[in-house]
C-alpha cells in the first residue's frame, strides 16, 4: 500500500512527529489510567467500603449513590477534556506534519467532495 | 441486480412483511379496545424507517456505499447512530430492570457500559479511522500478512457478531412476545425480515438511519417518562428517592431478597438498603472480571468498530465518540429514574411477575405513568415503547449482520478467496448482498432454534471474546512496532479459545445436579410454607389474608417450576460440556482471558519475525497519527 512519494520513515524520525508522539503517548495513557483506576474503585467500593458507601449526605442520597454519579461526571469531563486538547493541539500538530510531508498527497486529491453530510 | 428488480424485491419483501407480523396479534399486553394504537404506533415506526431504506437504497452502488455509507456521516449522525447500535434491549429495558428489583447495584451495572468508551476514544476510534476502510480486519492486514489476518479477523468478527446475534434474536423475540403477544416465532422472522430489508436494500446507509431514528425515539420516550416520573418531586432527587424508599412495596423487595437478615431490620433500614450495595452481586470478583470484558470489550466490538469507517476523518471520529458517551450517558442516567421510578410506582412484586429478569419493568412505568392500563394515554405510552423496543431490536441486528456480513465478504470472499483478482465494483456489492442474506437466513434460522435456551451468557461472552482477542490483537498493531502475524494469529486463537472455553466450564451453564438439588430443596419446604400461608389465609385481617393468598400463589408457581426442572433433567447428571460442577468459578472469564490474549499477541510476534509487519509499521504509526492519506480509504 505505501506509495513511493510519501518518505514514511522521514516523517517517524521528524522532530515534529517525535514531539507529537511523546505529548499523546503521555496525554492518552495518563487519561486512560485515570479513567480505569476510577472505573475499577466503583465495584471495589461496593464491595469491601460497604460502610462508606452507605453513609447518607444528602437526605436518603448516601455515599455510593453520589460515587456512581460522579462516574458519569468523570467520564464526560475526560472525554471534553481530551477532545480539547486533541483539538487544540495535536490536531494542529499533525496538520503540519501532513502539510509538511503529503503536500503532494493533499493536492492530487480529487476524490473527496468538501464534506458531503449523509443525507437520504 | 438491476435498479428495477431491485425495487420490485423491496417491494414485494415490504407487501409481505404485514402478512407476518400483523394477523398474529393474539393475546397483546395492550388492551383489548386498544389494539388499534399499538398497529398505528408500529406501522408508523416501520413506515418510517422503510421510507428511509427505500431512499437509502437508490444511493448503494459501491462497496463503501454499501459498507459504510460511503464515508459521508457527521461526527454528531454517527454519534447517534453508536448510540442506537449499542444500547440493546439488554441495556434499555435490562438496566432499568435490574435497578427496580435491585436498586443501586443495577445503576452500578450500568456504570462500565460507558466507561467502555472512553477507551473507544481514547485508544481506537481515531487511528482506525485513519488507517482502516470497511472491517476490523482491514486494520490487521495493513502490515501483517493479509490473507492469514483477514482469517483470523474475519472468524473473529463472526464468532462475537453471531454470539451477541443470538442473544438479540431470542431475547428480541421473547420481549416482542411478551409485549405485543405475537408468537416467538413469528416475532423472530418479523425482526430478521425487516432488518434485511434495511440492510440488503439500503446497506449501512439505512442502517445509520434506523440507528439514528431508534436512538431519538428511545431518549425521547426515556424523557418523557421521567419528567412525569420526577415532576411531581420538583426535580429533587432526594426527595424522589425519599418516597422509594417508604414505600412498602420496595421494603417488602429488600426483606425478601435478605431472607432472615432482614428480621431484625426496621422498615427504614429495608428502604435505605434498596439504595445500597450488595443486593444483586454477591461475589466483587465476578464484577471486577465483567467490568473488564466491558470496559475492553467494546473497542474490540466489530460493529461499533465498522461505524467509525462511515465518517471521514479522525476529528469526526472524535466528535462521534463524543456525542455517543453524552447520549449513552445520559440515557443511563435517565434509567435511574425509570429504574427508581418502576419499583416505587408499579412495585418490584408485580415487575417480576411480568418477567423475571424485570425487562418489564420501563414498558410497565410507561403505561402507569400514562394513566394506567384502562386508560388511552396510558396504552399509547406502552404501543410507544414497545415499537421503540422494536425498533431497538432491529437497529442492533442491522448493525450485527452488516458487521458479520462485510467479514464474509469483503475480508473473505474478496481479500482471500479472490485475492490478487479484479473484483469490479457490482461484484463487491453483490458480495456484500449474498452475505447479508446468508448471516440473515442464519439469524433467523438461529433465533427459532435457540427457542427457550438460556441466552443471557451469551452477550457476557460477546465481550468476553472482543476484549480478549480482539482488543489485544487491534491496540497492539496500532501501537507496537513488534507486532506482527504470528502474533495477530496467535492472539486471536488464545484470546477466543481461553474466553469461549473458560465460559464453557463456568457456573453460567446449567448443571444438573444443582437444579435438581435446588427443586428438592423448595418441594421440601412446601408443606410448612402452604400450611402457615392456609392459617393467615383464615386470619381476620384482611391486609394479612391478601398476602397470604399471594404467598400461596408464589408457593404454586414455585412447586410447577421445580416439578418441571426435575422432570426436564430428570436423565441429565452434567452440564452440556460433560462436568458434575463448573471446573471455573467467574461468570466472565474476561479477568483471565484478556491477560492470556494479550499474552498470546506478544509471544507470537517476539517468538516468529516478520520484516514486512516492522518495515511498514512507520506507515502505519505515521498514518495514524496524521491522517494522511485516509481519503485514500474513504469512499470512492
Amino acid at each position: 500500500m505505501s506509495k513511493p512519494d510519501v518518505d514514511w520513515d522521514a516523517i517517524i524520525r521528524d522532530p515534529d512527529f517525535q514531539s507529537l508522539h511523546r505529548r499523546k503517548m503521555v496525554f492518552l495513557w495518563g487519561l486512560m489510567a485515570l479513567s480505569v483506576t476510577f472505573y475499577f474503585l466503583l465495584p471495589i467500593g461496593a464491595a469491601y467500603f460497604q460502610d462508606l458507601f452507605k453513609i447518607r449526605v444528602w437526605g436518603v442520597v448516601n455515599v455510593g449513590l453520589l460515587f456512581a454519579l460522579s462516574e458519569f461526571i468523570v467520564a464526560w469531563t475526560i472525554a471534553v477534556v481530551y477532545s480539547r486538547k486533541a483539538s487544540r493541539d495535536f490536531d494542529r500538530m499533525a496538520e503540519k506534519i501532513a502539510a509538511k510531508f503529503g503536500g503532494a498527497n493533499r493536492s492530487r486529491k480529487t476524490v473527496a467532495p468538501a464534506h458531503k453530510e449523509l443525507s437520504v | 441486480m438491476t435498479p428495477t428488480s431491485r425495487k420490485w424485491s423491496f417491494v414485494a419483501l415490504l407487501a409481505a412483511l404485514p402478512l407476518v407480523a400483523f394477523p398474529a396479534f393474539a393475546q397483546s399486553g395492550v388492551g383489548e379496545n386498544y389494539r388499534w394504537l399499538t398497529f398505528t404506533v408500529f406501522a408508523a415506526v416501520i413506515a418510517i424507517t422503510m421510507y428511509v431504506t427505500y431512499l437509502a437504497a437508490k444511493r448503494v452502488r459501491s462497496a463503501a456505499d454499501f459498507y459504510t455509507a460511503g464515508g459521508g456521516v457527521s461526527g454528531l449522525q454517527n454519534g447517534w447512530a453508536i448510540a442506537g447500535d449499542y444500547l440493546s434491549a439488554a441495556s434499555f429495558l435490562g438496566i432499568a430492570g435490574l435497578i427496580s428489583l435491585y436498586g443501586y447495584d443495577g445503576f452500578m451495572y450500568s456504570v462500565g457500559w460507558l466507561v467502555a468508551y472512553i477507551t473507544v476514544l481514547l485508544l481506537i476510534a481515531e487511528p482506525c479511522r485513519n488507517i482502516g476502510r470497511y472491517t476490523l480486519s482491514d486494520i490487521l492486514a495493513y502490515r501483517n500478512d493479509p490473507k492469514k489476518t483477514r482469517i483470523v479477523g474475519a472468524l473473529s468478527t463472526i464468532t462475537v457478531s453471531t454470539f451477541y446475534l443470538t442473544a438479540q434474536m431470542v431475547g428480541g423475540g421473547v420481549l416482542v412476545k411478551t409485549l405485543i403477544g405475537i408468537n416467538y416465532e413469528t416475532s423472530v422472522v418479523a425482526v430478521g425480515i425487516l432488518m434485511l430489508a434495511y440492510v440488503l436494500f439500503g446497506g449501512m446507509v439505512a442502517t445509520t438511519w434506523v440507528q439514528i431514528i431508534k436512538a431519538v425515539l428511545l431518549v425521547a420516550a426515556s424523557i418523557v417518562i421521567v419528567l412525569l416520573v420526577w415532576a411531581p418531586y420538583g426535580f429533587s432527587l432526594p426527595a424522589f428517592l425519599a418516597d422509594v424508599v417508604a414505600d412498602p412495596k420496595v421494603q417488602a423487595r429488600v426483606s425478601s431478597l435478605l431472607g432472615d437478615p432482614a428480621k431484625a431490620m426496621t422498615a427504614a433500614e429495608l428502604g435505605q438498603r434498596f439504595l445500597e450495595p450488595g443486593l444483586y452481586f454477591k461475589a466483587p470478583i465476578d464484577q471486577i472480571s465483567l467490568g473488564m470484558a466491558l470496559v475492553f470489550g467494546t473497542a474490540g466490538l466489530p460493529h461499533i468498530l465498522m461505524r467509525f469507517f462511515t465518517v471521514r476523518t479522525a476529528v469526526q471520529a472524535r466528535r462521534s465518540v463524543v456525542w455517543a458517551m453524552a447520549i449513552i450517558g445520559g440515557f443511563y442516567v435517565l434509567t435511574l429514574f425509570l429504574g427508581f421510578g418502576a419499583a416505587h410506582l408499579v412495585g418490584p412484586a408485580d415487575i417480576a411477575a411480568v418477567d423475571a429478569g424485570g425487562n418489564m419493568a420501563g414498558p410497565l412505568l410507561a403505561q402507569y405513568i400514562g394513566g394506567g392500563p384502562n386508560s388511552f394515554f396510558g396504552n399509547f405510552m406502552l404501543a410507544f415503547v414497545s415499537a421503540v423496543a422494536f425498533a431497538t431490536i432491529v437497529a442492533v441486528v442491522a448493525g450485527l449482520v452488516l458487521a458479520s456480513a462485510s467479514a464474509m465478504a469483503h475480508d473473505l470472499f474478496v481479500g482471500v478467496i479472490r485475492a490478487g483478482k479484479e473484483t469490479t465494483a457490482r461484484g463487491q456489492v453483490l458480495a456484500a448482498r449474498v452475505a447479508t442474506l446468508i448471516v440473515g437466513a442464519m439469524s433467523i434460522g438461529i433465533g427459532i432454534a435457540a427457542k427457550g435456551q438460556n441466552v443471557a451468557v451469551l452477550v457476557g461472552l460477546a465481550f468476553a471474546v472482543a476484549a480478549s482477542a480482539n482488543f489485544p490483537c487491534v491496540l497492539l498493531t496500532l501501537y507496537w512496532k513488534r507486532c506482527n502475524t504470528a502474533g495477530i494469529v496467535t492472539g486471536m486463537l488464545v484470546g477466543t479459545i481461553a474466553a469461549v472455553g473458560l465460559t464453557l466450564v463456568s457456573p453460567n451453564l446449567t448443571y444438573p445436579i444443582a437444579v435438581k438439588a435446588a427443586a428438592h430443596k423448595i418441594l421440601d419446604a412446601e408443606p410448612a410454607k402452604r400450611s402457615a400461608a392456609l392459617q393467615a389465609l383464615h386470619s381476620a385481617d384482611a391486609a394479612a389474608a391478601a398476602k397470604a393468598a399471594k404467598d400461596l400463589a408464589a408457593i404454586d408457581k414455585s412447586v410447577t417450576k421445580a416439578n418441571a426442572d426435575l422432570a426436564k433433567w430428570a436423565n441429565d447428571h452434567t452440564s452440556f460440556m460433560g462436568l458434575e460442577k463448573p471446573l471455573f468459578e467467574l461468570k466472565n472469564p474476561g479477568l483471565i482471558s484478556i491477560p492470556l490474549g494479550f499474552l498470546g499477541v506478544i509471544l507470537g510476534s517476539l517468538l516468529i519475525r516478520d520484516r514486512r509487519a516492522e518495515n511498514l509499521w512507520s506507515e502505519v504509526y505515521a498514518r495514524q497519527n496524521t491522517g494522511l492519506r485516509v481519503s485514500e480509504s474513504v469512499a470512492i
